[in-house]
């Protein structure tokens, strides 16, 4: 089933992803039909709203500790990350990845398969049976097993203790808000009428568009352009800013761009979208860039322009908790909103929409608002990675942050192409860029472009988070061989600038004495 | 590295006997270029030698900073020099500053390419801040050497500051601080800025040092803020790709010993982080990720310029683009097995010891057409086993043949540099920049 939603109404119908076995299943764990609310206990130590992933870690470490916990989803358990988000594209783009070595297999001393047929449905079947597998521990009868009162329907605040479920009213010492987000539609006059996919509908697809236009260059905008056009299908990303994945640094961007284009897709930078109409069923997508007008025929339409937080039907005024629509939920560095029973967590109220940085955040929540706890949101290092292949991954501050903030800063850098793994494994494309406090190994950060760049930016993160500077890590001896050598490789160049010129002549007069 | 005062080049490594002659005839066939590509009725120069090509006004820039040259090798006589420099400066004080699509600039600015007739706008290409910045750069150069008290002369010093001043650098730093890149009359400024190191360091000396209208001091802060000091290949420098980037602003500025709040910080001058560049660009080389035909520690040089634009081929078991012209660069390409031997050469004030082996061994690839491989934008040996040698762009291209003027002089006799450094308008433009000490 290809229908398409209407992503921005406030209260979108319950969409039953697919009728296949699968998504019965899925079904059957985030959003059982026959399932029935408890009866409400009393006031609860935690209400938290939206089970996201945010909601679910908060609903299940409070319930752990021995709180009452009531947990309460419109939709679909697992909200974003389990249904539509950063875990069913995986499948896609494993699969993908599949057909792009399949191409290229002489690269690894393959034979290339005289024939390479792409089956776009069994792409997705396997998607579908991954992320049903992966919503057994997402399940309602789990969360139920854990101890906590789970409620379908939309939550409404009505007053500054208490919601309404359907009708029924929850009293709560304590609430967190994680309604999380929602795909952002760009206002292109025709747009609506011609239809489109986005990440909540794209999932759905059974058969592949002949051609796909990707209408933004955000991280999940990129991810699926390259494994649609690794799919066959003729792929463009039309993005407004001038820079490709402009947040990220400009080596680790252009890489990364340079990489679509080697896999066909078409780029356009610095180009808007203006207009877009249907003609003879086929759509036509206007576009203007420096000036220059031009039109792009194309079977479907992909939008992917960020994300905005969903705040629109809570009934926030009542609880007295502050937000805006771009920002969401107003919180301090504690989480908590303007009032102070209420937090919030994940992408409600987060800069950062990532699946682990809502997972945090939700931690933080429970220790604050049950424990008695004064933990800071700003003090958590939180790495990121985008699914392209190369990924890139990122954790800490970038150079030019440092350098605004008037810290010196310099970045120990390996090209791939030096570490012995990656160049046997036939995967050279990308660096790891480590950045320290000039004249000591403090790591501010870092930047790794690398096939498996999210595996790897975790050794980083764990140094940062341990305090373990970039001469300690010089010292810890990795196995050999593998590409996360190329952080030890950044290690020894540092510990090797830190050789004095003196300790040097020193050493050669004594080794030649 | 110790960056104290300059290097002189001549800290030279033992020149091969020939290399005296080989440079000559290098350098003496590029200022040819600008004999025989020029307009005698504007003195705009083209931008290629192919057919139709448009004039660029970079390479106008060139061609102003290499009448000098070719006056004191006594290539052309200093009253000809003269003529051609009055005919491009002429040119621009009267040509339509309307801003009008088809005008030749606006605010002192100029189109990146001009039509070689009409002088006005081609391939509705950008007002460019860069281009200008090379232009204007070539007219004070000019205005520095002509000071002979003839009205000739006497004209192109008046015509270079009249020129120099109209720019309205202040109107190009649009609401931020740093500089947009372009504006174009469709659709205003472009949304390109200026981000990393790169040869706009020349534009915002020239816009910092204007007595007209000046950039705010704010603006090359604004801009350095973006610089990565990295450690590549276990060097220390300020990062950049593209070896052209490390050269371009040199052509004029003798960055040796000078410092700015950044280099002060990290040790280092300008001129040495070229050098450190170029030593990178030959470890890039020698280590050759890419497995391209021909790459050697004595064949290297990734810059801008033109490349094959042939259909992939399988290189290494790889398929392997091909570009055409684009900015190549180290250690992240892109790449395709394209040297661009004038870049390699534009080197040669800052690592003669590495460039003058390089330059023998791209000669000797091609005996048979001397310079050839330096002087074209590009030659490529990887396209594969069904053509006899080596790809080579065609025709030449005028930003390469000026560097190469200005740089060999740079290493021969320091000319360009000497009249860069009696150049008010840079000197307080670095001053404005935060340079102090060496010559400054």
């Amino acid at each position: 089933m290809t229908a398409v939603v209407t992503p921005l109404d406030p209260h979108p119908a319950f969409f039953h992803p697919h009728e296949g076995a699968h998504d019965r299943d899925l079904c059957h764990n985030v959003r059982p039909s026959a399932w029935r609310n408890p009866h409400p206990r009393g006031p609860y130590h935690l209400l938290v709203i939206g089970a996201g992933m945010a909601g679910l870690v908060a609903a299940r470490a409070a319930a752990a500790l021995g709180a009452k916990v009531a947990l309460v989803e419109r939709d679909l358990l697992g909200g974003n990350f389990l249904n539509y988000g950063c875990l069913p594209s995986k499948p896609l783009i494993r699969t993908s990845r599949v057909y792009a070595e399949m191409r290229e297999a002489e690269r690894y001393g393959a034979q290339r398969p005289d024939d390479i047929k792409v089956d776009f449905p069994m792409a997705m079947e396997r998607m579908r049976r991954l992320r049903a597998r992966l919503s057994r521990t997402e399940s309602a009868a789990s969360l139920s097993a854990d101890g906590i009162d789970l409620f379908f329907g939309a939550a409404r605040f009505v007053s500054g203790d208490a919601v309404d479920v359907d009708g029924v009213r929850l009293r709560f010492n304590r609430a967190m808000i994680a309604t999380g987000s929602r795909s952002r539609l760009p206002t292109i006059p025709g747009l609506a009428d011609a239809g489109y996919l986005t990440n909540e509908t794209v999932f759905d697809l059974t058969e592949p568009p002949a051609s796909l236009l990707v209408i933004g260059g955000g991280p999940i905008g990129c991810e699926m352009a390259q494994a649609f056009s690794r799919f066959g299908v003729r792929t463009t990303i039309v993005h407004a800013v001038p820079l490709f994945l402009p947040k990220e640094e400009r080596d680790a961007a252009q890489m990364v761009s340079d990489s679509l284009a080697r896999d066909g897709v078409g780029i356009h930078l610095n180009t808007q979208a203006v207009n877009v109409r249907v003609e003879a069923g086929k759509i036509y997508v206007d576009t203007i860039s420096d000036g220059v007008t031009a039109t792009l025929e194309v079977d479907r339409i992909l939008t992917g322009i960020g994300r905005s937080p969903t705040v629109d039907g809570l009934n926030l005024e009542a609880a007295g908790v502050a937000y805006d629509r771009e920002a969401g939920v107003r919180v301090d560095d504690f989480l908590r909103t303007t009032n102070r029973r209420i937090y919030a967590a994940g992408d409600v109220c987060l800069e950062h929409k990532f699946t682990n940085t809502a997972a945090a955040s939700a931690r933080i929540v429970v220790r604050n608002a049950l424990l008695l706890g004064r933990k800071r949101f700003s003090a958590l290092t939180i790495p990121w990675c985008t699914y392209t292949d190369p990924e890139i991954a990122h954790v800490g501050i970038y150079v030019r942050q440092a350098r605004e903030r008037g810290i010196p800063v310099k970045t120990f850098t390996v090209p791939m192409h030096t570490v012995d793994r990656a160049i046997v494994d036939g995967e050279e494309d990308g660096f790891a860029k480590i950045h320290v406090r000039e004249g000591t190994g403090k790591i501010l950060g870092a930047t790794v472009v690398a096939r498996h760049a999210g595996e790897m930016i975790n050794g980083i993160t764990l140094a940062m988070v341990a305090g373990v500077d970039l001469g300690a890590m010089a010292r810890v001896i990795h196995a050999y061989p593998t590409q996360a050598d190329a952080i030890k490789m950044a290690a020894d160049a540092y510990a090797r600038s830190r050789r004095s010129p003196f300790i040097g002549a020193v050493i050669r007069r004594w080794i030649n004495r | 590295m110790s960056a104290r005062g300059p290097r002189p080049p001549s800290a030279r490594p033992a020149e091969d006997p020939s290399d005296g002659a080989l440079l000559d005839r290098l350098q003496r066939d590029a200022f040819d270029y600008f004999m025989l590509t020029m307009n005698p009725q504007n003195g705009l120069i083209a931008d290629t030698t192919r057919p139709d090509a448009p004039s660029s006004i970079a390479a106008v820039g060139f061609a102003l900073s290499a009448y000098p040259v070719g006056v004191e090798r006594g290539w052309i006589e200093r009253a000809e020099a003269v003529q051609r420099t009055l005919l491009i400066l002429r040119f621009f004080l009267h040509s339509d500053q309307s801003g009008a699509p088809d005008a030749t600039g606006y605010r002192g600015f100029y189109y990146h390419f001009l039509d070689m007739r009409s002088g006005t706008r081609a391939w509705l290409s950008e007002l460019s801040l860069i281009d200008t910045a090379l232009l204007i750069a070539g007219a004070l150069t000019a205005a520095n050497y002509f000071t002979a008290p003839t009205p000739a002369e006497g004209e192109v010093r008046e015509l270079a500051e009249t020129l120099y001043r109209r720019v309205d650098w202040r109107w190009a730093q649009a609401d931020g601080a740093t500089l947009m890149q372009g504006w174009k009359p469709e659709s205003g400024f472009l949304h390109y800025g200026w981000e990393g190191y790169s040869e706009a360091i020349l534009l915002y000396v020239l816009g910092l040092g204007s007595p007209t209208h000046p950039l705010t001091k704010a603006s090359f802060d604004a801009w350095t803020v973006t610089y990565q000091w990295e450690n590549l290949y276990g060097r220390d420098f300020l990062y950049a790709g593209p070896l052209f980037i490390h050269q371009f602003s040199h052509a004029w500025i003798d960055f040796r010993g000078i410092r700015d709040r950044f280099m002060r910080e990290k040790d280092c001058d300008y001129f040495e982080n070229s050098r450190r560049a170029t030593y990178v660009q030959r470890e890039y080389a020698a280590r050759n990720p890419g497995s391209f035909a021909g790459y050697t520690s004595d064949c290297w040089g990734l810059s801008a310029g033109d490349g094959p634009s042939a259909p992939p081929r399988m290189i290494a078991g790889r398929h392997q683009a091909f570009y055409g012209y684009a900015a190549r660069g180290v250690p992240y390409g892109p790449d395709d097995g394209t040297i661009a031997g004038s870049a390699t050469l534009a080197s040669l004030a800052f690592a003669p010891e590495i460039v003058l082996p390089a330059l023998r061994a791209m000669v000797a690839r091609a005996p048979q057409c001397a310079g050839a491989l330096v002087r074209a934008s590009g030659f490529n040996a990887s396209l594969g086993a069904d053509r006899p040698g080596d790809w080579v762009a065609d025709g030449a291209f005028g930003l390469d043949q000026g560097i190469i003027v200005l740089m060999i002089e740079n290493y021969r006799s320091g000319l360009p540099w000497r009249l860069g450094r009696g150049n008010p308008h840079f000197r307080r433009g670095l001053r404005r920049a935060g340079f102090r000490g060496g010559w400054l």
